[in-house]
């Protein structure tokens, strides 16, 4: 296995692919919010497993790098596993578990609980770059109405949602707008995370390979949910505590513990969790909360 | 129980080491060769070069072996290594009119010049289990010799080109320009006929088998007929700069089909036959008549027909969806976790339902 990765280029793509990949991340911080369009290469993972954030990763990684895959917030669910070991192999790279160590932080689907620094960069994996594609499902299209501003189908959808549900019915991937120019999907992290994309310091990159699409926020851009002054919006998570490490502000995973569906809760960012075990924090333990 | 519940690296080892066991089968029986694959499962292997883009038989044998027989699965395996290959730069338009042909057939003319060759096709075989086969000597001598066929290259003229003559068929357009590169540049509709070509020809075959049926049930119905259908090995040039002239560098086999189609004019252009075309590695009879009449139907806005909303008239449903590595990626992906996502609908719904039952309570 090790042979046949030596003959592929530091971290897999070759120097051509990587810089088409840089223009395209320049445009794109230049432009925050835009969509810029890119020729993703095939990957040796499938589309949808994060093609676009490992092509993104693999551009801006440098020999001396420290890398922290994370999938659902967690270090060792199988997909983040799998993509932490593509770059040891490829790029030989030094891999962490702990935030706050991290110069690339590839993720799906969460932010990190620790709010990210100066200099660091996430990466997430998009699978529908286009915040507009369930409203309108032509890519001609939906390009026009970024250009043009045209924003209204996004705000009467928020708005049905509130006459017929009561609330906007989007719990996750909830549509921002960056710098008040353009709405932007921010991948599918719980409505939680929203706010920690705002004023982050650490430069936010957006992959998505097989659409074709990267977008980025530079540090310290202003990205704002999309809501109503009488329905402003409000972020979401389980009512509970971790019952590891007694979080309580902490975005949560639901784990049933037996055959009667007992529920318990954990934090999703288990960096998060164990930090805070290490520092003597303890929840009320599995077995002992009650649904 | 929690960390079983996010699997991890000891899981993803045993799983590959299982998958490994699996591929193999049952020990008693010999180990496949890749070279008993590239020459006894060639349909398969022209599906994987075609649809994997990349034209090497014994890498496509190679990935059909790795991938237990799944083609999308072999496909995958070799588009991941095509996209790893440096560019030297490229080939000259290969001629087909050169082509030495081991099929080809027209249901438009019975006599052609060049003759019409059946070559070896499933077209008229009767679709009984041959139990011959399932005895371990299963080939008997046939009195052909192939070995030295064809004896001598004729270049045999497209037989649509008779009808051009006549001035009944439309002319193709020479292109002069690069048509572009679609694993190199992003696609941006509306594509040239060139690119939407270039996209077809990798193609999932089922996909554009479907849609192409749909153009003869009436969803965009063009009726075709097949000019011509050939398949055959082709030279593959390419000019050397420092040399200044070009060299053969490779012999590759490709279906070719033509149709011609019928128009009755438009506002633009007067009645006349229409062509749809399709070009593929392989022998891939079923694929390049399925492109064909895709490619057809796609050209309704150049010839000032009619849209009737049809998915075969459809740019950018067809570009969008017919790739099958894009497609099996997303569809399959949703078997990765999406505890985050879902426990966030989880607990919108039972906010929602907490507030209808409350207001329940209230009314009564």
């Amino acid at each position: 296995m090790t042979d046949k990765f030596q003959n592929y280029n530091f971290a897999y793509l070759d120097e051509q692919t990587k810089r088409m990949i840089r223009r395209s991340l320049l445009k794109a911080i230049a432009i925050p919010g835009y969509q810029v369009p890119f020729a993703s290469r095939e990957m040796p993972m499938p589309y949808g497993w994060g093609t676009g954030g490992v092509q993104l990763t693999a551009a801006c990684l440098t020999p001396g790098d420290k890398i922290k895959v994370i999938d659902q917030g967690a270090d060792d669910t199988t997909n983040a596993v799998s993509i932490r070991k593509f770059f040891e192999k490829t790029a030989g790279i030094k891999t962490t578990f702990k935030t706050n160590q991290a110069d690339i932080i590839q993720t799906r689907h969460r932010i990190p609980e620790e709010p990210l620094v100066d200099g660091q960069i996430i990466v997430f994996q998009v699978p529908i770059p286009e915040p507009l594609r369930f409203l309108e499902p032509r890519e001609s299209e939906t390009r026009k109405m970024h250009a043009l501003s045209e924003y209204g189908l996004m705000h009467v959808k928020l708005y049905e949602d509130i006459s017929i549900h009561g609330h906007i019915s989007t719990s996750y991937a909830y549509p921002v707008k960056v710098e008040g120019r353009y709405v932007m999907d921010p991948s599918p992290i719980p409505k939680f995370d929203n706010p920690k994309l705002s004023k982050s310091a650490a430069l936010q990159l957006f992959g998505a390979g097989r659409e074709q699409r990267i977008y980025a926020l530079p540090p310290y851009t202003s990205v704002t949910s999309l809501d109503f002054e009488d329905f402003p919006f409000s972020r979401l998570r389980a009512q509970g505590n971790c019952a590891l490490c007694g979080a309580t502000e902490s975005y949560l995973d639901e784990i049933i513990t037996n055959d009667k569906g007992t529920r318990s809760y954990i934090c999703s960012d288990t960096d998060y969790c164990n930090s805070r075990t290490e520092l003597g924090h303890l929840g009320n333990g599995l077995d002992e909360v009650e649904s | 129980m929690y960390v079983a519940v996010k699997g991890g690296e000891k899981a993803i080892e045993r799983a590959h080491q299982w998958l490994n066991e699996e591929r193999r089968g049952n020990k008693q029986y010999p180990s496949l060769s890749v070279h008993q694959i590239q020459e006894q499962m060639k349909l398969a292997v022209g599906r994987v070069m075609a649809e994997g883009s990349l034209y090497d038989p014994e890498l496509a044998a190679l990935a059909i072996k790795q991938a237990s027989g799944d083609l999308v699965e072999a496909i995958f395996l070799i588009r991941a290594y095509r996209t790893t290959l440096p560019r030297f730069g490229s080939s000259l338009p290969i001629n087909t009119d050169k082509m030495r042909c081991k099929r080809r057939i027209s249901a438009t003319f019975k006599d052609i010049p060049g003759g019409q060759i059946l070559g070896p096709t499933y077209d008229y075989t009767h679709r009984l289990l041959d139990f011959k086969l399932l005895a371990e000597e299963d080939y008997e001598a046939s009195e052909l010799n192939l070995e030295d066929y064809p004896a001598e290259i004729k270049e045999k003229p497209h037989i649509l080109e008779l009808l051009n003559k006549e001035g009944i068929i439309e002319q193709e357009i020479k292109s002069e320009t690069f048509t572009g590169d679609i694993t190199r540049e992003p696609l941006e509709l509306p594509a040239s006929r060139a690119l939407r070509l270039q996209i077809l020809a990798r193609a999932d075959e089922g996909f554009l088998l479907g849609i192409g049926y749909s153009t003869q049930r009436g969803y965009a119905r063009n009726h075709a007929f097949i000019g011509e259908l050939r398949v055959g090995f082709v030279t593959v040039e390419m000019e050397i700069p420092e040399l200044g002239f070009a060299i053969e560098i490779a012999e590759i086999e490709l279906t070719e089909c033509e149709t011609v189609n019928q128009f009755q004019g438009s506002k633009t252009e007067p009645a006349q036959f229409t062509r749809g075309y399709g070009l593929i590695f392989g022998q891939q009879e079923r694929k390049a008549i399925s492109v064909a009449l895709v490619d057809r139907a796609l050209r309704w806005r150049e010839l000032g027909e009619e849209y009737t909303g049809s998915p075969a008239q459809d740019e950018e449903f067809i570009l969008y969806h017919c790739d099958n590595i894009q497609a099996t990626g997303f569809v399959e992906h949703i078997k990765l976790p999406h505890y985050v996502d879902f426990q966030s609908e989880l607990e919108l719904l039972r906010r929602m339902r907490t507030e209808v039952e409350t207001c329940g309570e209230l009314k009564e």
